[in-house]
């Protein structure tokens, strides 16, 4: 499923945090969105995901404005979340976690049925984390309970994923199962990702944010620039092929310590 | 889920099994066997001809008051774990929203002005009036451009706490003297004059809040990770918390109208029904309720028996368990969270 963000503009006690902002990712694609520190980048998901209702501009998913034509839980269908909130002050159960995703789909009284418990199982499965059902959230490890959460999101069975930050707090090998594991469930997914070389590796597209407006979009080869790099994030940027894997890879340097320190003056 | 069937059965043996010790027991103690008499009697398993005084004894005073004892220990269990889900910290109660202080507030200003001052209402009405606008001012100052904060709505809960225990101490120092002695069971919390008249209000409240809070008990599970978390999943977040605030207000409402400030219930028991059957409200309302009202009823026996033929105000009781335990808890979660 298609997932599109039109002219976005989102205003919180007179200050404006995002300005028409535009992002598309094709049904099936990894869609990163990539800036500084504040840039909007949660603020742009939490509309995608409905937590936030922008001033202006249409998120769609598929052909539907999620504010307009679905209702809360129709749009809890059609797309999953693995937030940064998550909070453990009460002492659920790894199962009982990703059990939640299966709530926008019961009503009311409706008991949780053999098919619920089975789509629970094997999405606990799927994140290899089938052996921790019955352990409490809170005694995972950072890797673990963020498996746990795209468990969740699997169960809900959405066509359209969403991640704000998924492998903040997580160690190198953490991080690259995860999002290995969200690329091999094939559905269409936005993530908000703080590492730009991961950003370039897995990406099929990427929609870059500085203060709240996105300044450049497309796959991550065309957009992901030196300049563009220096200019957003005011670093300089190496590109290279990675020597095992045959991907695109960069590293950074300040700008002090570049031949082109000139531009020193020129960043904020 | 056969367990939690067989659970709950064994909660309501024990809940009825209490209230029919306590009723025997009191100033004067009642055999188990008189009891059952004249219970049968009022409930239709009887029909014997019973003595009269008997009958005052047990089913007007004794009996009214270990079920409104039983029900108002639910009402404040139930009010407790929403509160908890709303304000997501586990040491929440409702004396944290202020609504038992806008209460007593309510009451002290009935005793000691009249009732003509406060428009006719006797101390409970002015008590229930008073808890709805005190929690409508909580809400009021917990929120911002729409949305309720947790830490905000607890702050404020004890900001407005503070001021209506400010003005019922300003009214207890230029009260009667004579007065005070009934402002203080208001305050402290007491059964004493819970009568059947009281008895329609709070179990139709709590009938229909339970209802609807079985009907939100996966949304409460949601809400209870957190609000984005929540918004994913389809909760429409703010109209839940409302749902919740309105639902624990007339709860605690009518529960203190009647008994006045009783605290620590709504932390306590939760608190136990979680350890037994986890955090899913699915579970832990009706475990809450059951637990709430059996811990009522024994708390309330034990306020009337430690210092026979006297009796200590039973807000005293839960205070004295309630506190430590409060203060373990959050060792705890200090421990659990750094």
């Amino acid at each position: 499923m298609r997932a599109s963000v039109h002219g976005v503009t989102v205003t919180i006690d007179s200050h404006q945090i995002l300005e028409d902002v535009a992002l598309e990712a094709a049904s099936g694609q990894f869609h990163g969105v990539i800036g500084p520190n504040g840039s909007g980048k949660s603020t742009l998901l939490r509309c995608i995901y409905r937590s936030l209702r922008p001033k202006l501009g249409t998120v769609r998913l598929g052909d539907d404005d999620v504010w307009r034509d679905l209702s809360a839980r129709q749009a809890a269908r059609r797309r999953a979340v693995v937030a940064q909130d998550s909070a453990l002050d009460f002492d659920f159960t790894v199962a009982d976690v990703v059990a939640m995703g299966r709530s926008p789909h019961k009503s009311l009284f409706e008991r949780d049925t053999t098919r619920d418990r089975d789509l629970i199982q094997s999405a606990l499965s799927d994140v290899d984390m089938a052996w921790a059902s019955r352990r409490l959230i809170a005694t995972l490890s950072g890797g673990e309970r963020q498996r746990v959460f795209l468990a969740r999101a699997i169960a809900q069975q959405a066509q359209v994923l969403v991640l704000d930050e998924p492998t903040n707090h997580l160690d190198v090998r953490a991080q690259l199962e995860l999002l290995q594991l969200v690329k091999s469930l094939g559905v269409t997914t936005i993530a908000a990702l703080h590492d730009l070389d991961q950003a370039a590796s897995i990406c099929d597209g990427v929609t870059v944010m500085r203060t709240g407006k996105a300044i450049a979009s497309g796959p991550p080869a065309q957009v992901l620039t030196t300049d563009l790099i220096e200019s957003v994030f005011g670093v300089r940027a190496h590109f290279g092929t990675h020597p095992l894997t045959g991907r695109p890879h960069v590293t950074f340097a300040t700008l002090e310590r570049t031949s082109t320190s000139t531009k020193d003056t020129k960043t904020p | 889920m056969p367990g939690f069937a067989v659970l709950l059965g064994v909660l309501i043996a024990v809940l009825a099994v209490s209230m029919v010790i306590a009723i025997s027991i009191g100033t004067v103690t009642v055999p188990l066997s008189e009891v059952w008499t004249v219970l049968g009697s009022h409930l239709g398993w009887n029909n014997s001809i019973i003595d009269p005084i008997r009958n005052q004894i047990i089913w007007e005073f004794r009996a009214s008051r270990v079920v409104l004892a039983a029900v108002i220990g639910a009402a404040l269990a139930v009010a407790g774990a929403c509160l908890q889900v709303l304000a997501r910290n586990g040491l929440a109660d409702p004396y944290v929203l202020g609504v038992s202080s806008g209460a007593g507030l309510g009451a002290v200003l009935a005793i000691s002005l009249g009732s003509a001052a406060v428009g006719g209402l006797g101390a409970t009405g002015a008590a229930f009036v008073m808890s709805m606008v005190t929690l409508a001012l909580v809400f009021v100052f917990a929120q911002r451009g729409g949305r309720v904060g947790p830490t905000r709505l607890v702050l404020a809960g004890v900001a407005v706490s503070y001021l209506a225990s400010a003005l019922t101490s300003l009214m207890q120092l230029y009260g009667d003297p004579l007065a005070l002695r009934g402002t203080m069971f208001w305050l402290l919390g007491s059964l004493q004059n819970a009568r059947w008249d009281d008895f329609g209000l709070i179990a139709t409240t709590i009938v229909l809040c339970m209802i609807w809070l079985l009907g939100r008990a996966r949304s409460m599970n949601v809400l209870a990770s957190g609000d984005d978390t929540a918004s994913a999943l389809g909760v429409d977040v703010n109209r839940l918390r409302i749902e919740l605030l309105v639902i624990t207000s007339l709860l605690t409402a009518t529960a203190v109208s009647v008994a006045g400030g009783i605290g620590f219930v709504g932390l306590m028991v939760p608190h136990g029904a979680r350890f037994v059957v986890g955090p899913d409200h699915r579970r832990l309302l009706p475990v809450s309720l059951l637990a709430g009202a059996t811990f009522m009823v024994s708390v309330d026996l034990l306020s009337r028996v430690i210092d026979r033929p006297n009796e200590l105000p039973v807000g005293i009781f839960t205070a004295l368990l309630g506190a430590p335990f409060f203060l373990l808890l959050m060792r705890r979660s200090a421990r659990a969270h750094g």
